[in-house]
Order: structure tokens, then C-alpha cells, then sequence
């Protein structure tokens, strides 16, 4: 094999007492990690700079030692022998270098971590009854692991503000702050919106935000999750929720075509907060803020929990509801039109799909939500599975004929999935004008008010299945909540349809529509929900493999 | 502008002035022509002739250490900027001068500020550096008009700017105002305030100045004295110019003394050649009428503090080159960096803090505590809490609050802070209080057990 110039090279490092390999460029604190040996630490976070004002992450370090003609010496093993350094370093900022060692435990190391945990608390107030990070709070977790258990500060703390409104978003309580600086690097590395910083000296210093200025990026609340104890807090979440109550769910952010991986944090069927989770394929650690904020609706008391059909009595069962919408959507062949939503996931896309052709219709369409996008996470797409839709067929660009035909009254017969018609070119009097008008929704809007079946449908939360980002990757939906009364699953909602109208053979999992659907569309050919994973999976990457 | 008239009394017989020879001379004025009628700009011309190599190879024989603190060997230091490496290079001054007990660079810039200006022009082309600055604090806000000022006359009179005294070489320089912080004179918290930016400290590795300084640029810290020196270097010749130290110290050094001695005062000595005796009881006069000697803090009020009856243990090359052991008393402890780092102290800044027998060592320590808990920047940890929890305990000890384990804690305090820190701020807070509970434990003890 030989090296060529992109290759980069692996380098020997000693990590308590094992020789390992890692590529050069490595942070000695990545080494260990990747070694299996956590490095307590604040202030580093591997997608910022390291600036190492925390002191947690000290270990010993050494170098080979060297004969005078600069060879390493080696020991019994064969293997070189370290000659250690009496001073511990930051291994958060430490390169990794040829032959080095590190000790992550030894008397040193731990009198290090206790001294700092010490350092930090002895002017920490004692909140934590009243902190929302209690829970999650790494000052917690490491005086319990590294700290010493008793206080021997005698003195009087340091008073420093609390309360602070800095953004529309975020509260900071400057006591807590043990100034580690990561909230400042995000906004300036990351965010770009350099508005944090701190004031004062020594132990008087204070975490503020430029004068006349607010932290009010679409980033912001990034900064409360990478804070790591309870100084910067969500106005949204705050003292809404234990944190240790949370039941975190894995899914992904379905608010642009981005399709960043998040979670959910949700107790007893409520949605409490979102957080971002890491993808270094799409969204790094990070979620803009409107998009994690927007998911009240979904625990709104307004939801659709009821199927109807007009002119019957309210509620209706499902059978009857599926029963009714069959027959209206049979009724008038040839002039029948379904519009699906690339909101929609791509089992539920395939199965409108089989839908529209057991109905003979071939005019469908979804609808485009082009925007501006921010350069960064928020895209040009506001749909979420537009490449979904586009992959299965649906998107053909044909909307305002469907529009047309239902002002002209060429159609008859509209089945709406997920969609506020009005905002498809189609008026509300228009609507008026349908002979049957079939809607799955959650919320009610103009479309639901003049449905002539209505069927209440679950959010994106509390489903599973699957949507492709604008680059080409399919990811997975997980289910975080149950929906609220009788609203159910789309896809089960259009399989039964599909039965209804006398299109299909029973499904029973979603596991099982998306073999069909994988079966059926060659990009997706080998794939199943279980090979997905938490990651998701580049689509044009397994096309060429 | 000008500084309030000076006159500097006249030179100890085992005094060398170099530095301070023109300043020591009645009338003398920091202009230009001054300067120049006292042999002013001679060795910048001089060095005009030579090679850039030859002058940092000059500087090196002349053994001359950093008179900033941690008394680096300066030509070592500047050779380590690539000559050639097609970057651009920076010099900057350190003219932060904030050390407790250190006063020398404040007179060089009010009173000889061409002397600054000359030994800079000359750093700059040894190092092949086209722009320096010079950084004062805000506490000199006149020096800092008249080293503009000087400025101007040297851009005048062609010893700065373009083409220098016709040599292509150019270089300018511009004066740097701080704000008003110790930390400051740290050399790379200098290098973030230039830049602009909250004087943090920068982590090293990897942010070494000379690799990556201002504008992460290979970039020389030197203090106002040593920049000075090398004009010195030139125009006596490098060997002359080390024969006046100690091997491992060339060239003079100016001692501050300040405390308890009857003429307090700065003084210029070669390296090496008082003791620490000679140097309180001769050249300042001594103590005060009936006191005694209690203890002294050598090297700027980060060093360690010595005892006065300590009884040093320290390992010495024979005559036979062989290493021998050897007791040294306080008071024949040579002022220079080899002997008082073998006894656990430094030469540092050479600001010499002496204290008699009406100081309480606890009121002492407190004092440098306040300062150092004022000044720690709070970047990090250890130090940021630290610092000001030293302070807490010493201030409450003199209060009356003592606790018997106050000393125990101070001293566990402060070994959590030194070696832990981003700069070597943390052992400059550290030190004091592990060095006076080491030599004067029975007064810690005593206040401590007071209720
Ligand atoms: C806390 C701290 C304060 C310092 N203050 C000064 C100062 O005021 N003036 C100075 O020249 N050097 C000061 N230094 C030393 C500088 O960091 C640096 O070593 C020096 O400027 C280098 O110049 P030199 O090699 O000529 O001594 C300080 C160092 C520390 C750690
Ligand atoms: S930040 Fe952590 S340690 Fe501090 S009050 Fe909150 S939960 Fe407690
Ligand atoms: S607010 Fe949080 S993230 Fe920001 S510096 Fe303080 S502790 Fe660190
Ligand atoms: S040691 Fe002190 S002065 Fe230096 S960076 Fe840390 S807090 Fe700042
Ligand atoms: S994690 Fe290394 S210093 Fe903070």
C-alpha cells in the first residue's frame, strides 16, 4: 500500500497503558475518548474551538523518551518508554503526537478534576431544587464522579445577576455560568452573530450580551443545550418539565427539506421540548430555533380526534368513516383528483399512490413550498419529503390543473391528504362546489371545515416511516406520542382505503409497506427501516456502491 | 510633551549605568537632538551594515535574558523567526509594566523614549520585521504621547519608516494604549488586546508568539529594558557586553527596591555582581533606624519571598567542575537568575520588595492577594476562583476570623492553582501564599488559632 498525499497519517499514542492508532490532527481528549476512557470536561465540545479554560480535562501526559542520537528508548516490551511530564495538561488542546502517552487516571489526574470541581462550586449557588438543568447538568454529575462531597468554602459568594432577559428566547442566570465560553464560541463560530461575551474579571466575570444588543439568532437556543448547567435556559421549556421525566424519542425536524435529526422529549403523550441530535451528514449538533419551537400545534387541544362524515352524526367510527369516504371517492371516475403533501412520509406517499390508480385517477399532485432558506440549516424547500415525493411520483406539477378543474367543476371528487386546499390555488367557494371532498388533517383549517369526509389523521410525531432530505438522504420518523382520540396513522387510514375501494391486500406493519414500497422503487432496492438506522442513509451513495 | 523634570541621584560605585546613562545625566530631555548629542542612532547605523544573522548571533553571545519576568534568553528567542519564511513578522514592546515592585521601563519611556526606538529599529531588521508596536499601559498615558511624539522625530530624521537611513529597510511603529489590566503585560493577553479582543491569555501550545502571534503572525514579546539592551549589545560589543554579567546573564540589570530600606530606588547593576545584602544595606542605605530584616521578595511580587535568617542549600560548580553542595545566608544570595533560582525564588522582574520586622507576613500575603484576585483575568478556572478564595481567607484572618484550618486550606488553595492554569498568571498568584506559609508558618498558625 502506499501512502498517497490525502492519506493521513496514524500515529502511536500510549492510553493508560494501551497502544493505540489514531490520524493524525486528533485531539489527545478524542484519543482517549475513542479509547474508551471518558475526559471529564466543560468547555471543550468538539464542534467549537478549544480555548481550555476549564481545567477538567487535565490528564498526565509524556513523550517517548530519547537516547542522545534521538531514537526512542524501548522498553522490556519492545515498545517505547515514556519519560512522563510532572506537569498535567489540558488534553481538550493537545495534538496528538507520535509515540505519546497519556495517563486519564493516576493520584494526579484525580486531584486535578477534584480541584477543579471545587474551584466551580464554591461560588455556584445551590438552585438546584429550582434548575431546570438538574438532571442533566454536568456540574452535577462530575462533583458526584470527581468531586470531593463536602465544602470547606467558608467565605462569602460572589453575587452576580440573575434573570437575565438577553434574548426573545433565552434566560441566563450569570451565577450559574461557570464561564466555560462555549455559548460564546457557538455564536461566534457557528451562528456567526457574535452578541455574547463576558465582562468584568476574575471571579466577578460575567456572561452578558452586547449592550443594544439581543441574543435573538434563529440559533440561540443551541446555546442552552451546549451550556452545561442550568446558566442559559428556554423561556419555551422552562420549569415546564423534570428533565428526568423526559422520555427522549429519536426522529427528525420536518420543518424544511434539511431534515435535521432531533429529539423529542415528551411525557405522558406530551411534547415538552425538542433538542437537536448529531448528524454530522446533515445538521451537525444544531436546530434553528423556529423549528424546534414549532411543535405546540401538535399538542394543541384543537386537534381532529373525531372522523365525520357530513350529514351523519358526530362522532362516526372508523369502519363507517372509511365506508363513506370509499364510496364517494368511487363515485365519480374520471373526475376524481388527489392532492398529497410532501409533508407526508414516504410509505404514506406510496400507498396515495396506489390509492389514486385502484381509483383510476391520474391527476395528483403535491404541493411546492419553495422559500428563502438561511444559507445554513433552514433550506430552500420548505417540505420535508419533497425528494420523497418526487421519487414515488407524485410531484408532477400538475396542481393548478387540479385547481382548475375544480373551479370549472371538471372535478367532482377531491381527496386532500395533509394539504390546506386554499393554499393550493383552490378558493374556499371552489371547495363549495365539490361533489365530495375526502380530507385527512390534523388541524382544522377551510379544507377540513367543508370536507364531506373528514379523517382525523396523526401527526408527524407520532408516526414512523420514512422522508429523503433535498440531498438525498432517507431518514427515519419515530413515533414520540400517541395521537389524540381516534386519530390514527395516514398510512393505515389509506390502506383501508385502498381495501375499501377494492385495491389491496391487507398491511399490517409499517415494516411491511416499506418492503413494498423498497420493492417497487430501484433507489431504494436492499433497504429496510432496520438498515436506515438512527442515521439515516445517502440514497446516492448506495445507488453507486 | 514632556514628564515632570527628573534627576537621578548619582550612581553607586558598584553601579554601571547603561541604560540609565542618559537619563543620569543633568538636563537631559527626551528629544531627538538630545538624544542624538549623546551618541544617539550610532548603533542603529551600525547595524544597518551588518547581517540580520550577525546581529541575532551577537545578541546571543551577549547572554542578554528577558527583563519582562521570565528572563528568556532573548537571542535564542528571536531566532526562532524564520527569516525568510515570507511572513509578515511583528515586535512588540511590552511596556505594560504592572508587576508590584518593578518601576524601571515607566522612566525609559518618559525620559528616553529614542533609546526604545533606536534598540527597536534595530530588533526589527535583525528579525526582518516591518511593523512593531509598542504597548503601554493606561496608567502612562504621557509616556504614550511622548513615545509618539519620539516617533515622529525619528520618522523625521529617517530612523523610522521607509527606507531607513537609505538602507531598504523599512519599518514603522505604532504605540498601543491598554485599558488597564495586570494581565496585560502577560505576553500573549498583550497580543489579544492589540488585536483588539479581551486580554485573555492564549493556551500554549499552541499559540506560541513566535509561531503564532499577533494576527497568529511569528511575532517577538520583549520588555522595554531588553529592547533597550540591545542597542548596548551593538555599540559595546557583545563580548564587553556579557563580561559585565554572569555567564548565564549578560549586561546590567536594573534592581527596584521598595519597601523598608532607607533610599528606595531603582539601580542599575551588572548581573551578578551584589548580593542581596549588598544590595539592601549598601546601595539603599539599609533599614530603617532599629528595625530589622525580616523578609524580601526578589523578583517582582510573583517571586517567591525568602526569609531573612534562611540558611540556603544550594548545589554549585566547584573549581574542579564538580557539583558541590554549599549553604548560602539570605543576605549572600546573588542577585542574579542562576543563583536565586537555586533558591527557589527568581530573579523575575527584579523589583526587590524588602519587608522589616513591623510587617505581619498575613497583612503581606493579603496584600498580594487583593492584588492578584483584582487582576486575575477569570479566564480560567483554578485561578479565577482561586485567587479571590486566597483573598477571602487572608482578609478574614485579619478581620479576626481566623479558623484553625485556614493555613491548611491556603496552602492546598494555592497547590491547586499553580501548574494548572492557562498562563503562568496561576503561579504568580500561587506562589506568595505557598512561600509564606513554607517560611512563616508560626504566624499563620498564630493568627489562625486567634479568636
Ligand atoms: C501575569 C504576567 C504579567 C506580566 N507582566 C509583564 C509586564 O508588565 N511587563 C513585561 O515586560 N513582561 C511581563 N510579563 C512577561 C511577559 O509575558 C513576557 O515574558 C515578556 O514580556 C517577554 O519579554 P522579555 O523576554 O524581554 O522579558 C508578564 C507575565 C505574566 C505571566
Ligand atoms: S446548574 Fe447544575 S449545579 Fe447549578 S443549580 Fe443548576 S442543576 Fe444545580
Ligand atoms: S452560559 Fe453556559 S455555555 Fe455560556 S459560558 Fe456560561 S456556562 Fe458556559
Ligand atoms: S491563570 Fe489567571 S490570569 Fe491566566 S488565564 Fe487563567 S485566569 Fe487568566
Ligand atoms: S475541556 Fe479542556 S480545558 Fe476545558
Amino acid at each position: 500500500m502506499s501512502a498517497t498525499a490525502t492519506e493521513v497519517p496514524m500515529l502511536h499514542v500510549q492510553v493508560d497503558g494501551e497502544w493505540k492508532q489514531f490520524p493524525k490532527g486528533t485531539r489527545l481528549i478524542e484519543a482517549c475518548m475513542k479509547s474508551g476512557q471518558f475526559v471529564p470536561h466543560y468547555c471543550y465540545h468538539p464542534k467549537l474551538s478549544s480555548p481550555g479554560n476549564c481545567r477538567m480535562c487535565l490528564v498526565e501526559m509524556g513523550m517517548p523518551k530519547m537516547t542522545p542520537d534521538r531514537k526512542p528508548v524501548l522498553g522490556e516490551d519492545g515498545k517505547p518508554e515514556i519519560g512522563w511530564s510532572p506537569r498535567p495538561v489540558i488534553s481538550c488542546a493537545t495534538e496528538i503526537s507520535e509515540g505519546m502517552g497519556v495517563r486519564t487516571s493516576s493520584p494526579l489526574v484525580e486531584e486535578c478534576r477534584k480541584g477543579v470541581m471545587e474551584f466551580l462550586l464554591i461560588n455556584h449557588p445551590l438552585d438546584c431544587p429550582i434548575c431546570d438543568q438538574a438532571g442533566e447538568c454536568r456540574l452535577q454529575e462530575f462533583s458526584v464522579e470527581y468531586g470531593k462531597g463536602e465544602s470547606r468554602f467558608v467565605e462569602e459568594k460572589v453575587k452576580k445577576p440573575k434573570r437575565q432577559d438577553i434574548g426573545p428566547r433565552i434566560v441566563l442566570d450569570d451565577e450559574r455560568c461557570i464561564m466555560c465560553s462555549r455559548c460564546i464560541r457557538f455564536m461566534q463560530e457557528v451562528a456567526k452573530d457574535d452578541v455574547l461575551g463576558f465582562v468584568n474579571r476574575g471571579s466577578h466575570t460575567t456572561l452578558t450580551v452586547y449592550p443594544g444588543k439581543s441574543l435573538d439568532s434563529n440559533y440561540s437556543l443551541n446555546t442552552v443545550d451546549i451550556c452545561p448547567v442550568g446558566a442559559l435556559t428556554s423561556k419555551d421549556f422552562r420549569f415546564s418539565m423534570r428533565v428526568w421525566f423526559l422520555r427522549e424519542t429519536k426522529t427528525i425536524d420536518v420543518n424544511c427539506g434539511t431534515g435535521a435529526n432531533i429529539l423529542i422529549g415528551s411525557r405522558e403523550n406530551v411534547i415538552h421540548r425538542i433538542t437537536p441530535r448529531e448528524n454530522d451528514f446533515v445538521n451537525s449538533c444544531w436546530i434553528p430555533d423556529n423549528h424546534r419551537l414549532n411543535f405546540h400545534y401538535v399538542n394543541s387541544a384543537e386537534r381532529l380526534k373525531d372522523p365525520a362524515v357530513r350529514g351523519e352524526e358526530s362522532p362516526v367510527k372508523w369502519p363507517r368513516a372509511i365506508q363513506a369516504a370509499a364510496d364517494q371517492l368511487r363515485k365519480n371516475p374520471g373526475a376524481t383528483a388527489l392532492i398529497a403533501s410532501a409533508r407526508l412520509t414516504n410509505e404514506e406517499l406510496f400507498l396515495a399512490k396506489r390509492l389514486a390508480s385502484a381509483l383510476g385517477s391520474e391527476l395528483f399532485d403535491v404541493l411546492p413550498r419553495p422559500q428563502k432558506g438561511d444559507g445554513f440549516l433552514i433550506s430552500q424547500d420548505g417540505n420535508p419529503n419533497t425528494s420523497g415525493a418526487k421519487l414515488l411520483g407524485l410531484a408532477t406539477g400538475r396542481l393548478a390543473e387540479i385547481a382548475a378543474g375544480v373551479s370549472t367543476g371538471k372535478i367532482k371528487t377531491l381527496l386532500v391528504l395533509g394539504e390546506e386546499a386554499t393554499d393550493c390555488g383552490i378558493s374556499a367557494a371552489d371547495l363549495e362546489k365539490l361533489d365530495s371532498l375526502v380530507v385527512t388533517g390534523i388541524l382544522p383549517d377551510q379544507t377540513t371545515a367543508r370536507a364531506t369526509v373528514l379523517l382525523p389523521a396523526a401527526s408527524w410525531a407520532e408516526k414512523r416511516g420514512t422522508m429523503i432530505n433535498i440531498k438525498g438522504r432517507i431518514q427515519r420518523l419515530n413515533r414520540a406520542v400517541s395521537s389524540p382520540g381516534q386519530a390514527r396513522d395516514d398510512w393505515e387510514i389509506l390502506r383501508d382505503l385502498i381495501q375499501a375501494v377494492g385495491g389491496s391486500n391487507g398491511i399490517y406493519t409499517i415494516e411491511e409497506v416499506f418492503k413494498q414500497l423498497a420493492a417497487e422503487t430501484p433507489a431504494l432496492a436492499g433497504l429496510s427501516l432496520g438498515k436506515i438506522g438512527d442515521l439515516g442513509v445517502d440514497l446516492k451513495m448506495t445507488k453507486s456502491e | 510633551m514632556t514628564a515632570q523634570p527628573f534627576v537621578m541621584p548619582p550612581p553607586h560605585p558598584k553601579e554601571r549605568r547603561i541604560i540609565f546613562e542618559n537619563i543620569s545625566q543633568p538636563g537631559y530631555d527626551p528629544s531627538i537632538d538630545t538624544f542624538i548629542k549623546h551618541g544617539g542612532y550610532e548603533s542603529l547605523k551600525k547595524a544597518l551594515t551588518m547581517k540580520p544573522v550577525e546581529i541575532i548571533d551577537a545578541v546571543k553571545a551577549s547572554n542578554l535574558r528577558g527583563r519582562g519576568g521570565a528572563g528568556f534568553p532573548c537571542g535564542v528567542k528571536w531566532s526562532f523567526i524564520k527569516h525568510d519564511d515570507g511572513k509578515p513578522h511583528y515586535i512588540v514592546v511590552n511596556g505594560d509594566e504592572s508587576e508590584p515592585g518593578t518601576f524601571k521601563d515607566r522612566y525609559i519611556l518618559h525620559y528616553d523614549p529614542h533609546q526604545l526606538i533606536e534598540g527597536l529599529v534595530i530588533s526589527a531588521y535583525a528579525t526582518n520585521t516591518h511593523l512593531s508596536y509598542i504597548y503601554i499601559r493606561c496608567e502612562f498615558p504621557e509616556a504614550a504621547g511622548i513615545v509618539w511624539n519620539a516617533i515622529e522625530e525619528a520618522k523625521a530624521r529617517g530612523f523610522v519608516g521607509k527606507n531607513i537611513l537609505g538602507s531598504g529597510f523599512d519599518c514603522d511603529i505604532y504605540v498601543h494604549q491598554g485599558a488597564g489590566a495586570y494581565i496585560c503585560g502577560e505576553e500573549t493577553s498583550l497580543l489579544e488586546s492589540l488585536e483588539g479582543k479581551r486580554p485573555y491569555p492564549r493556551i500554549k501550545p499552541p499559540y506560541f508568539p513566535a509561531v503564532l502571534g499577533l494576527y497568529m503572525k511569528p511575532t517577538i514579546v520583549n520588555n522595554v529594558e531588553t529592547i533597550c539592551h540591545v542597542k548596548h549589545i551593538l555599540r559595546l560589543g557583545p563580548e564587553e557586553y556579557a563580561k559585565m554579567g554572569t555567564p548565564g546573564d549578560g549586561g546590567t540589570r536594573t534592581m527596584c527596591v521598595s519597601g523598608d530600606v532607607v533610599k528606595p530606588g531603582f539601580y542599575e547593576l551588572p548581573a551578578g555582581a551584589v548580593t542581596l545584602g549588598e544590595l539592601i544595606f549598601d546601595i539603599c542605605g539599609g533599614l530603617k533606624p532599629g528595625r530589622k530584616l525580616k523578609a524580601v521578595i526578589p523578583g517582582g511580587s510573583s517571586a517567591k519571598v525568602l526569609r531573612a535568617e534562611e540558611i540556603f542549600k544550594v548545589k554549585v560548580k566547584g573549581a574542579d567542575g564538580q557539583m558541590v553542595d554549599k549553604e548560602i545566608k539570605m543576605l549572600d544570595v546573588v542577585m542574579d537568575a542562576a543563583t536565586l533560582g537555586s533558591v527557589g525564588s527568581m530573579i523575575g522582574s527584579a523589583g526587590v520588595i524588602v519587608m522589616d520586622d513591623t510587617r505581619e507576613m498575613v497583612w503581606a500575603l493579603n496584600n498580594l492577594n487583593q492584588f492578584y484576585a483584582h487582576e486575575s483575568c477569570g479566564q480560567c478556572t483554578p485561578c479565577r476562583e482561586g485567587s479571590l478564595w486566597m483573598s477571602k481567607i487572608t482578609t478574614r484572618m485579619l478581620d479576626g476570623g481566623g479558623q484553625g484550618a485556614d493555613p491548611k486550606t491556603l496552602q492546598n488553595v494555592a497547590d491547586n492553582i499553580a501548574g494548572r492554569t492557562v498562563c503562568a498568571f496561576g503561579e504568580a498568584c500561587a506562589w506568595p501564599t505557598q512561600s509564606f506559609l513554607a517560611k512563616f508558618p508560626e504566624e499563620f498558625e498564630a493568627v489562625a488559632a486567634e479568636k
